[in-house]
């Protein structure tokens, strides 16, 4: 590794280099600590977004049949308009508001004199022109400034429309980063929605997707493999999410994790309140799959089951096999760096790997120590003035829901056997030498391309194109440069081909120009030759 | 595509659906993009920086640096002072700009935190500069924001030095390097020496080289902005985007200024090289005529085809008139022309070209979104879509042509290189749109009607 982290940091001064010196780690083999979670520095550049991005960008926009209203002024709705990706579609009569932009576009009297009239007054609109079963309000920055209460608004909605209206206060100054804003909508979520539908499971084996929000249809591909294997999908929160899904999704036996930052709240209230087991799985890569797979089998304990999932898992090997290795034999050795959100680092690890390629750099965004470590951190996580504010829903035991799947003493053999309501973090499956990097900047990406010159970086859109002029391939891991489904077996065989295109795209070999080469001077030799 | 949207239209004074436009920080964000060695700072929670960074990048699709002063909780009660006192010493420190241009959000506006009095307390190192102005986002649109950075810039840095410098400013509007790239061509062929303001070219169509520059060399310099005092004269391309930085400029340091639409099409480019004709008072050489006659030989020969065919153009205002004039001297009919921008000045000038040209049921409207359009166009439909990358959703419902103009466009490459002012850009839109409405002829028509020859 010819970066070391200490390179990375004896360019800050010296209030930054504390400040930064906690989140950036060098990994030596044991067991590491990281800083994360805390306020990112004015001025250096942070990639992360707000509050409000976490709460309808990620987690309920993707509702496709919630009318979300952004309160505020038109920015925030606008930028989040189908820019995420998370594909929906519905069954013919029922409604799609995912490629629409709703907004209460306050102007200035709205904030000097309130905008919680012109919220009900948008809301109104709403349900005339569309009459939806449910809306959502999502508050930005001046809202909570200027005091207005939309949980009110909302209750008032519900009680005027006879629609199920919530409200939910993610200005994007909340906490210090996406993160708050996740945790906010969980909230909402768990408050509002979950536990007030009663159309039970037909199958026996039936779980929720939870954070999967189906970005280039991963959660298509999930569900299909999850289906042909006899387990049946009550909901997936929220991609191609629905508000009457998640009404249900207390009925399902068992909840699977997908993206554990943003959704491990409903994982740990749900198991509170109804007694439904989470385990984290992780449909990136094909081996991962597999685990993921097996997992979920080993959980049921069915042993037609646990056939049928080793039937499926044979079946979709024998068809992608070739081309896997086929695309292994021109990326293997390759090396890659990961920037993103709170998850797809770890995930994409798996993939890489599969693929023979090695992560040498991982970072995340907005994670927290959990996602880095493990979650028996969780308890040694310091609070601080920013995250004291986003509350923590206390949950009591429905009694008369709560059902356990496994006995006690099923459980305990079951706790040994698979990963059963706990996630042992990114940092324990990488290597010694590697570099881990929270709230990641633009000048330690920049240097860490200058440094460590991976063949690939896997970043977002703020940073593709910088990476890109530095001559490293780079692709989006948010948005998948618009290609995937990169989950599953046929995921994982998309995904090959498209690093491999990008790594062998021929206009690589365009960058410099032949004249950088051959210097001006090349006359021919005259005298001494020979004209004979 | 857009199921729900009904066909009757009735009346909404608070929801907005599908927006024309954005809020007045990107404005600044990529006015402050167009500044030599420029760090522009968005002072707000992180999350405005972020949005605006990516709508900037995808457009582009180059990087768009900025900073943030990342607003938690707590600078949102007590203000944002000491966010902006770290980040500014983090930046010079990091980053090494010559000028950091701040501007504002909604969040520090509802707060109201003074901005004059942070920066004028801010310990600046010598040589550099931090400028700064107001964008509430609640107000106007990015098309606001855009010039009001401007304005802050000027604000900042202008000086009348008494010797006049002999350069007309050129304020290209809210226009991609392309455009900005060509604009510069011509005054350099009309021999009038120039000082674009702001000038994104070099910057947001840096080139590939393998080697990452975080400030390009291209951008108006600070020596630049500060000359503008010293001008002869402003050429503001744009009344709804330019006007009020030549009234700044007039009114601070007398320089008087033309206003002139933006140079699109025919006539509006006429106008642009009229002005020039008169600065530098020199005959307009024979490429640039030649290249006017090329257009309208092209309209002419292609008129059949675009005679009467009704076409809708949304975006930002200047672009958008500018357009619409384009369209009209194709023999278009213009039938919505709509802005999101709240300037109600915008449908006036539509309505004047509507007049000048005879066209007939023709809408135009400021402050409208794109949900109204698209309910217009289920009443009434038209032939071809302009505008940006949003109706893309409208022309896959309603299985109308559709070309990209204006921003953002976020989902096809290349444009912003290339420009859609001047004859060059008239004869580049004039292909688009002949091309777009005949693939449609070629692909409805029988088989028994489809031509080889048009």
């Amino acid at each position: 590794m010819p970066v070391k982290r200490d390179n990375l940091l004896e360019k800050y001064s010296a209030k930054l280099y504390k400040n930064r010196k906690e989140h950036i780690v060098q990994l030596d083999g044991e067991d590491a600590k990281i800083a994360a979670n805390t306020r990112a520095v004015p001025g250096v550049m942070t990639a992360r977004g707000c509050c409000y991005a976490g709460c309808k960008g990620v987690v309920v926009g993707p509702l496709k049949d919630v009318c979300v209203i952004t309160h505020g002024p038109i920015g925030c709705s606008f930028y989040s308009w189908g820019t995420r990706r998370n594909k929906a579609r519905v069954e013919e009569g029922e409604q799609n508001f995912t490629s629409y932009c709703f907004s209460t576009d306050m102007q200035e009297s709205d904030i000097v004199f309130g905008g919680e009239k012109k919220l009900e007054k948008a809301i109104d609109e709403a349900v005339a022109l569309f009459h939806p079963k449910c809306v959502m309000i999502c508050s930005t920055c001046p809202i909570g400034l200027i005091g207005d209460d939309v949980q009110a608004v909302a209750k008032r909605a519900e009680k005027k429309h006879g629609i199920k209206a919530i409200g939910f206060s993610c200005e994007g100054y909340k906490g210090v980063s996406q993160s708050a804003g996740h945790h906010i909508a969980n909230n909402g979520l768990m408050r509002e929605i979950i536990g007030t539908g009663d159309r039970a499971p037909e199958n026996i084996f039936s779980v929720n997707i939870l954070g999967e929000y189906n970005i280039g249809g991963d959660g298509w591909e999930e569900e299909r493999l999850l289906k042909r294997c006899g387990i049946e999908v009550v909901s997936i929160f929220t991609g191609d999410g629905s508000y009457e899904s998640l009404q249900n999704a207390h009925l399902a036996k068992l909840n699977i994790v997908m993206c554990h930052r943003s959704i491990n709240y409903i994982a740990e209230m749900i198991k509170e309140k109804y007694g439904i087991d989470w385990i984290k799985v992780n449909f990136i890569g094909v081996k991962a799959t597999i685990r993921s797979l097996r997992e979920i089998a080993k959980y049921f304990g069915d042993p037609a089951l646990v056939e049928r999932v080793e039937e499926v898992i044979a079946d979709e090997l024998s068809l992608i096999e070739d081309e896997m290795e086929s695309i292994r034999l021109k990326l293997a050795g390759k090396t890659a760096g990961i920037f993103s959100g709170g998850s797809r680092s770890h995930h994409y690890q798996m993939l890489l790997a599969d693929l023979g390629m090695e992560t040498v750099i991982a970072g995340y965004e907005f994670a927290h120590r959990d996602d880095y470590e493990g979650r028996e951190v969780i308890p040694f996580i310091k609070e601080d003035a920013d995250n004291r504010n986003i509350e923590v829903l206390r949950i009591q035991k429905d009694e008369g829901m709560y059902r356990k799947f496994h006995s006690p003493e099923k459980m305990e053999v079951l706790k040994d056997e698979i990963e059963l309501d706990r996630y042992g973090g990114m940092m324990r499956d990488m290597d010694a030498g590697d570099i881990v990097v929270d709230d990641y900047n633009h000048f330690e990406t920049d240097e860490l391309i200058k440094g460590v010159k991976p063949d690939i970086f896997f970043s977002g859109i703020k940073d593709k194109h910088s990476i890109q002029k530095a001559g490293v391939v780079s692709r989006q891991m948010h948005s998948y440069d618009y290609s995937g489904p990169y989950a599953g077996f046929n995921g994982a065989v998309i995904f090959g081909r498209d690093v491999a295109m990008a790594l062998c795209t021929n206009a690589w070999t365009l960058v410099k120009p032949p004249w950088h080469d051959e210097p001006m001077l090349v006359g021919e030799l005259t005298g001494g030759e020979s004209h004979a | 595509m857009l199921d729900l949207t009904p066909k009757e239209i009735v009346n909404r004074e608070a929801l907005r659906v599908n927006p024309c436009k954005t809020c007045q920080p990107v404005g600044a964000m990529y006015a402050a993009l167009g500044v030599r060695k420029c760090m522009p700072h968005s002072h707000g929670s992180q999350g405005c920086c972020s949005y605006h960074r990516t709508v900037i990048s995808r457009h582009f699709k180059e990087p768009a640096i900025a900073s943030s002063s990342s607003f938690t909780e707590g600078a949102s009660v007590f203000g944002g002072r000491s966010n902006l006192t770290t980040a500014a010493r983090n930046i010079f420190d990091i980053y090494d700009p010559d000028i950091i241009a701040v501007h504002t959000t909604c969040l520090s506006e509802t707060i109201g935190d003074d901005m004059g009095s942070y920066i004028s307390d801010l310990k600046i190192p010598e040589g550099k500069h931090v400028v700064h102005c107001n964008t509430p986002s609640y107000a106007g649109s990015h098309i606001t924001g855009y010039f009001n950075m401007m304005k802050g810039f000027m604000n900042y840095l202008t000086e009348k030095t008494g010797i006049p410098n002999g350069k007309t400013a050129i304020f290209p509007g809210w226009a991609n390097p392309g455009d900005i790239r060509h604009l510069k061509k011509l005054c350099e062929a009309m021999k009038v020496r120039t000082v674009m303001f702001p000038d994104q070219s070099g910057i947001m169509d840096a080139p590939m080289t393998g080697k990452y520059e975080l400030y390009p060399p291209g951008g108006t310099t600070i020596s630049e902005i500060r000359s503008l005092g010293d001008c002869r004269r402003v050429i503001a391309l744009g009344e709804f985007t330019s006007l009020e930085p030549a009234e700044h400029l007039e009114k601070k340091w007398k320089v008087p200024f033309d206003i002139l639409p933006a140079p699109i099409g025919v006539d509006f480019t006429d106008r642009f090289i009229m002005a020039l004709r008169r600065i530098s008072k020199i005959e307009v050489p024979y490429d640039i005529e030649e290249r006017r006659g090329q257009l309208v030989d092209l309209m002419l020969d292609s008129s059949q085809y675009t005679f009467k065919k009704k076409v809708a153009v949304f975006g930002d205002p200047d672009t958008v008139l500018g357009l619409t004039s384009l369209c009209l001297e194709l023999g278009m009919l213009p039938k919505y022309v709509i802005t999101g921008t709240p300037k109600e000045d915008f449908a006036k000038r539509a309505r004047d070209l509507f007049e000048k040209y005879g066209a007939q049921d023709c809408l135009a409207k400021a402050n409208a979104d794109l949900f109204e359009l698209h309910q217009r166009i289920k009443n009434d439909r038209v032939d071809l879509l302009i505008g940006t990358s949003y109706g893309k959703q409208i022309a896959k419902a309603e299985d109308i042509p559709f070309i990209r103009a204006g921003f953002p466009v976020l989902d096809r490459y290349g444009g912003p290189l290339l420009p859609i002012v001047g004859y060059t850009g008239g004869i580049r839109l004039a292909e688009k749109i002949t091309e777009a409405l005949m693939d449609r002829q070629d692909r409805d028509c029988k088989d028994e009607d489809l031509e080889a020859v048009m």
